[in-house]
């Protein structure tokens, strides 16, 4: 097998997990390269947070196999807790513990030689160096996300496994935590990252889409996007929305989506979709062009397409 | 439109009450179990006038009279007569080791000092800790002397016969002789309180974590179950032990409550106890989904406790199942431990069959509590 392939921090084959009678992990292999920021996305409850438990040995699988910065996520989860920074969705540090404190808890869990220098380190670079004693409860919710960062990173992990780190933050908190992320990244620490934002999806070096427990799409991009070989029209005006239904029944077209005063318009049949655009736009006075198909379209493609399947299916 | 009060709206606030009642399934065990537990044990269980009660005879003089007033004894229905000892000193050592209530001893010339007219003396000793468990019974005792007087004096010994009957019953109260019910309480607070803070504290401790999601951090950082489970016990640790020296301190200081035993024992007891309550405490936690359920399950826990260990209602008193599920409950041993050291002055030996029983018991829930905490990793 590919186990002495150093160059992968994730390495996960046919994962399974079930909670009672809900698959909630149906076989999702995974490669992540060491110094990459890995997307991982998909709706809630899809089973993104399950995922990244059992690749960090929080969970053992039902069945497959797998390794985490090379060590096996079965039976070496001790080895992979000390060299991995998982960051939780929900704020898991302790609210009626002070800033210094919870730093100070997980410096001495993670047996750090020097955990007075390491936490007044992370402390100076959080610029919350004057805040150390404030009780933790009392951040805000951008501050305790940054926080849990430098927390999951005190112990200098070489991954990251951040579950949905920027849910209720604000846009420029985000900005900058996107920004650390890549100078992590660039010192060569590994990221996987899951999230519900485009803005952030396009910011990783590579992608993962996952929905009802599936993989659907891996790689870059441009290749996933690609591989669902789209074409979409964009379409400018007002009362979109009943357009919308309309063009919905109309030949040729896939799927609509609405941005704004805008409405993408996409389907796999270029020619039928552009008639059909053509046309109702001669008939209603509207502005059309055609348009790149953005990763936004194709993962909600890619998430009706598996409804669709799965409900065939059942 | 916008009514004062508006019944629809009421309504509503009643019915999502109502819901919200039907999905929390330990509130609604309480509801329904609280009261049946109270109904079976208030009403089953307590006994506030004990019957039966164990008694060992010392006869050292056969003779008819003897015979009438060791069956008059167990005709009483307040003496059982258990064992038959041959030395004041085996006498003692069973009213030590809680065997018996009661030792009746009869002097070796009792019969033909009788006879003489010489109205001698037979000596009821009893386990006076608690004054509510032998009050009635050493009440029931002149009644019992008399029974002796009517059914043998007669004929030619009625001149024996009358009032005062001829021979006399000398009770020695021991342990506690002048029946102060406080001796008794106070030293069985100390487990009541230890049962109730620790229990739920420890309860509370792991359940916090779970229900703040702080527990998955933890999980998270390379720290073993074993590790997590009896760092969190310590600082509880430390407070039982607190508790416990504040009873004691009071126990002395307010309520001069005898110290004929030994402090050490003392502390060993209440260490082998607060360990016991701690791992019921994690028991719960881990079948606990959040801290009020914590709490519920403290309560339901507490209850059979204070009831059914003999710390409010003589142990002696309660029907067999009761008394079995007292058997179950560490607090059951610890009350006579206590008891035992500061009043009786109980050394190693006599306390011994109170010991390992809490040992047992905190061995057992220790196993299901890992095993159960193994489970919440997965």
């Amino acid at each position: 097998m590919s186990g002495a392939d150093d160059d992968l921090a994730i390495d996960v084959r046919s994962l399974n997990k079930h909670f009672g009678d809900k698959h909630v992990v149906n076989n999702v292999s995974l490669q992540v390269r060491r110094g990459e920021i890995f997307g991982f996305l998909g709706p809630n409850g899809s089973g993104k947070t399950t995922s990244i438990r059992l690749m960090c040995g929080l969970l053992t699988p039902d069945s497959g196999s797998g390794t985490c910065l090379g060590h096996d996520i079965r039976t070496e989860a001790d080895k992979i807790k000390r060299e991995v920074g998982y960051m939780t969705q929900k704020f898991s540090y302790w609210d009626d513990l002070t800033i210094r404190e919870n730093l100070n808890f997980v410096a001495r869990m993670y047996g750090m030689e020097k955990p007075r220098e390491a936490v007044n380190e992370a402390l100076e670079n959080l610029g919350l160096g004057a805040r150390a004693n404030q009780l933790t409860g009392t951040l805000s919710g951008g501050w305790k996300q940054r926080l849990a960062l430098a927390a999951c990173m005190l112990h200098q992990p070489r991954l990251l496994l951040l579950d949905e780190p920027t849910a209720g933050v604000d846009p420029t908190a985000r900005r900058d935590f996107w920004e650390e992320l890549h100078r992590l990244a660039a010192q060569g620490i590994s990221v996987l990252v899951s999230t519900h934002y485009m803005d952030e999806a396009e910011r990783c070096h590579k992608l993962a889409y996952i929905a009802d427990g599936k993989l659907l799409a891996q790689g870059y991009a441009a290749d996933i996007v690609a591989e669902q070989a789209l074409h979409t029209w964009t379409i400018h005006g007002e009362r979109l929305t009943e357009l919308s239904d309309q063009l919905r029944r109309a030949p040729g077209v896939d799927q609509t989506v609405a941005f704004g005063a805008a409405l993408h318009v996409s389907g796999r049949d270029a020619a039928q979709l552009e008639k059909t655009v053509r046309e109702f736009s001669a008939a209603q006075g509207l502005r059309v062009e055609p348009s790149e198909t953005s990763l936004e379209d194709v993962f909600i493609y890619m998430m009706n397409h598996s409804k669709n399947n799965a409900g065939a299916a059942a | 439109m916008d009514k004062f009060f508006s019944v629809s709206r009421w309504w509503s606030i009643v019915l999502k009450e109502f819901l919200q009642l039907r999905r929390d399934r330990v509130t609604f065990g309480m509801i329904v179990g609280i009261p049946l537990i109270q109904l079976m044990l208030f009403g089953y269980a307590i006994n506030t006038d004990p019957k039966n009660l164990p008694t060992a005879v010392i006869v050292a003089d056969q003779s008819e009279f003897t015979r009438t007033l060791v069956s008059a004894l167990r005709t009483s229905g307040y003496f059982a007569v258990t064992e038959q000892l041959s030395t004041e000193e085996e006498g003692r050592a069973a009213l030590a080791q809680g065997r018996v209530q009661f030792v009746l001893n009869i002097p070796a010339d009792f019969t033909r000092r009788l006879l003489r007219g010489e109205r001698p003396a037979l000596l009821l000793e009893a386990d006076a800790t608690d004054p509510a468990a032998t009050g009635m019974a050493l009440g029931a005792i002149n009644q019992i002397a008399q029974t002796v007087v009517k059914r043998d004096m007669t004929g030619l010994l009625a001149h024996l016969a009358g009032d005062p009957p001829p021979f006399e019953v000398r009770v020695h109260r021991l342990y506690n002789p002048e029946n102060n019910s406080q001796f008794n309480t106070v030293p069985g607070l100390m487990g009541v309180v230890l049962t109730m803070t620790l229990v739920l504290m420890t309860g509370l401790a792991m359940t916090r974590e779970r229900e703040r999601g702080t527990m998955e951090n933890l999980l998270a950082m390379p720290v073993r179950p074993i590790e997590v489970m009896t760092g969190k016990i310590v600082p509880y640790i430390v407070i039982g032990l607190i508790q416990s020296s504040i009873i004691l301190l009071a126990a002395w200081l307010l309520f001069r409550v005898p110290f004929v035993g030994n402090l050490l024992a003392v502390y060993v007891s209440a260490l082998l106890f607060i360990a016991a309550n701690l791992t019921v405490g994690i028991m719960l936690s881990s079948l606990a989904q959040n801290q009020l359920q914590a709490m519920q399950m403290t309560m339901f826990y507490f209850m059979p406790n204070i009831l059914l260990s003999g710390f409010m209602f003589p142990f002696r008193g309660m029907p067999e199942w009761a008394q079995t599920i007292g058997n179950i409950l560490p607090l059951t041993y610890f009350n006579r431990l206590i008891r035992g050291i500061l009043l009786k002055g109980n050394g190693w030996f006599d306390l011994w069959p109170n010991l390992w029983p809490i040992a047992l018991f905190t061995v057992v829930m220790m196993v299901i509590a890992v095993k159960f905490y193994r489970r919440t990793l997965d």
